[in-house]
């Protein structure tokens, strides 16, 4: 028998009032994710000038490197008239000093009127969002969750083709691709059948697959890609790290069966896409960026719409 | 009481405190670390394992004189030993008894095994799982334990 309630200890808290924290694409039912697809349609489709967050400030704290999601949660702001503050590292903060993430998002609190967290441990957005005033929204918290990321990606397929009931290929490293992780997620609300290909011991983790299966979500694993490749709607490639692996030849010769190339594109439908999170190292031939199956660099520019809808989300 | 035929009482009443009974074969001790009993406490505590048990074959009973258990420290022993039964004496009387209950919420009591999760580093938080039929599920990392829950006590 399971009673309501907590055995014991009390956690520290932030604030009673419930927040419009983003954490995890787990926390998204349908409805929502598809209203923010929505509204990120709208945001793009509009020739007006936004003011919606005028006076507002974002807090940006990256304790990883970013790129794309730094700058484009930065440019999302600019667009909707607010002004963003940040961190770019560790060593640039008090957490150099010893102070914990948790003071460190008790202090921003009263900076900023919402927090983009980018952190290397797992959990890290959902301690955020217990000790923060303000909404957090989870900007990839180590191999965890990225749920802004998975937002784009699923706006970007419902640029080319409906999301319900499509064949999605996953490639490279799925233990450790939070992207993939996130992306297995959303798709399986949409009945999307989920085709995995990855090296051995690089595969998605068995808690996921459990429990999508579960779910009703058909999981089918290949080692290679070539088995599955004419079926796909969409193909997601993820980075495979080097830092897997014990030397540079064991990298190059397991990551090369896991490259994407014109060759391997032959006989493919003509309605595929292909996307990948970026950075990219050898796993897409720079060749497949001419081809009309290449969406990746659309996608990446997808990521201004779909933060915008989110900062709208929790802010506006 | 459970009586050795030669021997008299295995272990002898208490006066005021609390009993647990119909614990697991073997798990006494993990049920005193899970209620936070270690050997610097004060209490004065009897503990008896692999008694002989119609109901469950073997059995540990523990005996704490002088501390009557709060429901959510009893609770938690029905993690590892679910059909525990909890006696409160006072004054060689059973005045209450209670059986356990699995918990909905697991907080501060068990590990992450996760090396990675923000809960293992010197952030002022507990650790918090979700308690499901698969096992116990991470509220910070979404890792899931689904064996050996004792190992990972804290």
């Amino acid at each position: 028998m399971c009673r309501n309630g907590t055995a014991g200890l009390l956690l520290f808290r932030g604030g009673c009032i419930p927040m419009n924290h983003i954490i995890s694409i787990r926390d998204l039912s349908r409805t929502e994710i598809d209203h923010l697809i929505d509204e990120a349609s709208c945001i793009q489709s509009s020739a007006s000038i936004d003011q919606s967050l005028k006076g507002k400030i974002l807090a940006l704290l990256f304790f990883e490197p970013s790129t794309r999601t730094r700058m484009s949660f930065e440019a999302a702001m600019a667009r909707m008239g607010g002004t963003s503050i940040g961190l770019d590292s560790v060593e640039a903060s008090s957490m150099a000093k010893g102070e914990t993430l948790a003071d460190t998002i008790r202090v921003v609190s009263g900076y900023a009127d919402a927090i983009v967290l980018r952190h290397p441990k797992e959990g890290s957005a959902r301690l955020a969002s217990e000790f923060a005033s303000i909404p957090v929204i989870n900007a990839g918290d180590g191999a965890g969750q990225h749920p802004s990321q998975t937002l784009l990606d699923l706006y970007t397929i419902r640029q080319s083709m409906p999301l319900d009931g499509i064949s999605v290929g996953l490639l490279g490293d799925l233990r450790y691709g939070r992207t993939a992780h996130s992306l297995a997620y959303a798709l399986s609300l949409y009945g999307a059948t989920l085709h995995t290909i990855s090296p051995k011991g690089l595969e998605l983790p068995g808690s996921i697959t459990d429990e999508l299966s579960k779910k009703g979500t058909g999981i089918v694993e290949h080692r290679d890609i070539s088995e599955i490749i004419e079926t796909l709607d969409v193909l997601y490639v993820t980075r495979i790290q080097r830092e897997r692996f014990p030397d540079s030849a064991s990298y190059f010769k397991v990551a090369s069966g896991y490259r994407v190339t014109p060759e391997l594109l032959g006989s493919v439908r003509k309605n595929l896409i292909v996307l990948h999170p970026l950075p990219r190292l050898d796993e897409i031939d720079p060749r497949v960026d001419q081809l009309p199956y290449a969406q990746y660099f659309e996608q990446s520019r997808n990521g201004i719409p779909v933060r915008m809808a989110m900062l709208r989300k929790v802010m506006g | 009481m459970k009586r050795d035929a030669r021997k008299g009482l295995l272990i002898n009443p208490i006066q005021n405190g609390t009993v647990i009974d119909h614990i697991t074969g073997g798990e006494a001790l993990n049920v005193l670390k899970i209620i936070g009993i270690t050997g610097t406490t004060t209490e004065s505590i009897s503990v008896a394992t692999n008694v002989e048990s119609g109901k469950m074959g073997r059995k540990d009973i523990v005996k704490i004189e002088n501390r009557e258990l709060h429901k959510e420290e009893v609770n938690r022993i029905a993690l590892i030993a679910p059909n525990a039964s909890i006696n409160i004496i006072r004054n060689f009387e059973v005045c209450e008894k209670k059986g356990v209950e699995i918990p909905c919420i697991l907080i501060g009591v068990v590990r992450c095994p996760n090396p990675g999760c923000i809960s293992n580093t010197n952030e002022p938080i507990y650790s918090k799982f979700e308690v499901l039929p698969k096992g116990l599920h991470c509220l910070y990392c979404d890792w899931i334990i689904t064996k050996d829950i004792t190992s990972h006590l804290i």
